[in-house]
């Protein structure tokens, strides 16, 4: 802030980019100069504020005021207004959902309330392509002191006693993998970030990267020194473009500052950072298959032992993480393992960080200390379920997870918990489901995921999960029978029990949950030939109900395929053999006259 | 699908980018991602140039490319449309998006319209779901797209003034 009174600062996370958070930075840039405010004022682009749903984001310091769904065009009546005269455009304020009033200070929104930013400490509040802003919030000050004054043992006491767990998904402590890896014996070991964030719908690892990313270099340089490692590697998705964009940059300052290369700040420890590029494939997120993808191979995974700890990256030691657990590491060491484990619950320690999307009034980026209460996430910090919908479950895990229902509500979230409730942590994509989701769909979405996604080494995963999949088609398509729903969970445990990696173990678990919370869903499809949620088109007919309908022609006029029959004046027919139940007619009629029968 | 004769030019630069990594077998998906980048997509011709240069089976250079949802062999449109299916933009509707694409552009996904403007692909998360459903046609974000909204966004691409589409 120095030298400048007020600062503008700007989303630049992707969801923001998209909406024109570019241009609004350079109509601040044009205007500023125009109004003599250039040395007054500073325009930062930062990483993301985690508040996506109501982007571009501006936020104004020292005064904390929040505008969302900002414009280029509003640009000139916040100078005007709120930095010449300082008033605030209270039309573009943030709104509390609930009491529909005004938010002046950001730190009165309920969204940030109930959040403890760790690893997303930085995202939304420096610049992530100026080094100089991280250093001033901390950065670089763990790297000195590991260096300088801890020894690499000290240093993986001091993660080993904070309780961190990979953030990744499957909860392995991190110092106890960092002291396996320091004890195998090599003439060269690799640190590797896993950054290939393949989970649908889950972006932590991007804003993380994309709003921090030198709290990643940072800690990797650690890990390296601790395990004795010179040499790190970023696996990274090559669709993830601002994320390789920030992070080329942000590994450019830190060599030019010395804190990349060789004798790192006066010590005799070397070390530097390459990148590697994902081609798109979910298996290589599993350790020993992003490591083959690495060696410029199909990205299959193989048997553990050896572990990567053992053999891994070109047959050398190699410690691989997640980008939000090396995020952790810097907080760590400055702040202490007691601090960090006083958060948390008893076995999951410190804050965990969801990608809070689907049927929800905030989607966004949150972190939250573990054991926080999946009701604090929907409905507190998640503003509830959009149009005044009915809460009807949450999916984490991703396409290893499950569903948590209303039953689970009030259960606090960590490892244990969610394993106890038939999902699983995952990387932290949290997807809010309402009335309206047909659970048998959202299975079958699942599985055609993992279908297409199955590397086909092993048979149970590659034809298991492809039977699976006809199975709930036949059901959603109305051709289920009742012993279908016997078959799918007697395969769905075959598939888990003899697949080798934990893709294919963990692939029929959308499935198994889905039935053990809405059985009844797959009966009534089934049985009935009926879809709850009227999300199955086959199991749909649009009909016109014909004391109501008036005639209008308008359902004539808008029905995409011309299925719509019918005079002026008088009822209109829908001809079911041409209908594609696109829903259109349903949507426009102003009389009601059209039903789903 | 009919051979196709490589320019001279083209092998060429398919020789530099391999070069470029000291043509190491191990930076085959380096390569690979460089020469997509350059070409627009990875036919058996390119793939066999590639294999050549790094020492290496075709059938291996084949095994990668198609494993990976990256990499293509097919060209793509003028106007590449991907729609994100990632779970946050199908619970909010990008499957009937995705439909609508389909029916108006008369191609299934992977395909290319056969003037060669338009081609449709899924992705699996863009990443920006605050904008859910997902549309991206070449670099540009659509947000919030509805399926009556298909229309109008390939309308803006054949008459040929993408600049001034406007994102919703």
């Amino acid at each position: 802030m120095s030298d400048y009174n007020m600062q503008i600062l700007i989303c630049g996370g992707t969801g923001c980019k998209a909406s024109e958070s570019e241009e609004i930075r350079n109509v601040f840039n044009d205007l500023l100069g125009e109004y003599l405010l250039e040395d007054e004022v500073q325009v930062v682009t930062t990483g993301c504020f985690g508040f996506c749903e109501k982007g571009p984001i501006i936020k104004v310091l020292p005064d904390n005021t929040f505008y969302v769904h900002v414009t280029p065009a509003d640009v000139d009546e916040i100078i005007r207004e709120h930095l010449v005269k300082g008033r605030q455009v209270e039309r573009l304020l943030y709104r509390d959902p609930h009491s529909h009033e005004v938010i002046h200070d950001s730190k009165g929104m309920d969204f940030y309330k109930k959040q403890i930013r760790i690893a997303l400490r930085n995202c939304g509040f420096i610049d992530p392509e100026n080094i100089e802003e991280y250093i001033a919030r901390d950065g670089y000050l763990a790297l000195g002191r590991c260096l300088s004054e801890m020894t690499p043992e000290g240093v993986i006491d001091e993660i080993k006693k904070s309780g961190l767990r990979g953030r990744g998904g499957a909860g392995f402590p991190t110092g106890l993998k960092w002291e396996i890896t320091s004890r195998s014996v090599a003439d060269q070991k690799y640190v590797v970030c896993n950054a290939d964030e393949g989970d649908p719908g889950a972006f932590m690892d991007r804003s993380i990267l994309e709003g921090d990313p030198h709290s990643v270099i940072e800690a990797m340089t650690i890990c390296g020194y601790c395990i004795g490692a010179d040499k790190g590697l970023v696996y990274i998705r090559a669709e993830y473009p601002l994320a390789i964009q920030r992070l080329k940059v942000a590994l450019d300052q830190a060599r030019a500052y010395g804190l990349l290369g060789r004798n790192i700040l006066g010590s005799t420890f070397g070390f530097d950072i390459e990148l590697r590029y994902g081609a798109g494939a979910f298996v290589c997120g599993e350790e020993t298959a992003l490591i083959h993808s690495m060696e410029g191979s199909r990205g299959e995974p193989t048997v553990k032992p050896p572990f990567p700890a053992e053999s891994g990256y070109l047959g050398k030691p190699t410690n691989v993480n997640n980008v939000e657990t090396f995020a952790n590491i810097p907080v760590i060491i400055n702040k202490g393992a007691a601090w960090f484990s006083a958060i948390g619950t008893e076995k999951s320690k410190g804050t965990k960080v969801f990608a809070l999307a689907g049927k929800i009034n905030n989607v966004g980026l949150i972190e939250v200390p573990m054991g926080t209460t999946l009701r604090e996430v929907v409905f507190d910090i998640g503003g509830g379920i959009k149009g005044g919908k009915k809460f009807k479950s949450v999916q984490t895990g991703g396409p290893s997870g499950g569903m948590l229902t209303t039953a689970s509500l009030d259960t606090p979230i960590d490892y244990e918990n969610l394993q106890a409730a038939g999902t699983m942590m995952g990387s932290g994509g949290m997807i809010v489901m309402d009335e309206d989701d047909c659970m048998v769909a959202i299975a079958k979405y699942y599985l055609e995921f993992t279908l297409e996604e199955s590397c086909g080494k092993c048979t149970p995963c590659r034809i298991g999960n492809k039977r699976l999949f006809e199975i709930l088609e036949k059901i959603t398509a109305g051709n289920g029978k009742e012993e279908d729903i016997d078959k799918l969970r007697m395969l769905s445990h075959v598939i888990k029990d003899a697949s080798l990696c934990g893709l294919g173990q963990s692939s029929p678990n959308p499935v198994l949950s889905t039935l053990a919370h809405f059985e009844d869903e797959y009966l009534a499809h089934i049985k009935q030939g009926r879809c709850p949620a009227g999300k199955c088109k086959a199991l749909l007919k649009y009909v016109v109900v014909e004391d109501k309908c008036t005639g209008c022609t308008l359902c004539f006029r808008t029905c995409p395929v011309g299925a719509i029959t019918g005079e002026r004046r008088a009822p209109h027919f829908i001809d079911q053999a041409l209908c594609i139940k696109c829903g259109i007619c349903f949507e426009k009629c102003k009389f009601d006259a059209i039903e789903l029968a | 699908m009919p051979k196709i004769k490589l320019a001279d030019s083209t092998v060429q630069t398919i020789r530099e980018i391999c070069k470029k990594y000291d043509n190491k077998e191990g930076e085959l998906i380096n390569v690979l991602h460089n020469v997509q980048e350059k070409l627009g997509y990875l036919p058996a011709e390119v793939q066999e140039v590639i294999a050549l240069e790094l020492n290496m089976s075709v059938a291996k250079v084949y095994g990668v490319v198609t494993f990976y949802s990256f990499f293509t062999m097919i060209p793509q449109g003028e106007y590449p449309i991907s729609i994100c299916m990632g779970t946050a933009c199908y619970v909010r509707g990008a499957e009937q998006v995705l439909n609508e694409f389909k029916r108006q552009l008369k191609v299934e996904v992977g395909q290319t319209t056969p003037d060669g403007r338009f081609s449709l692909s899924c992705l699996r998360c863009v990443g920006a779901c605050g904008l859910a459903p997902v549309v991206m046609v070449g670099d540009k974000v659509f947000g919030r797209v509805a399926p009556q909204q298909v229309k109008d966004i390939i309308a803006e691409y054949h008459e040929g003034c993408p600049h001034e589409a406007k994102s919703a």
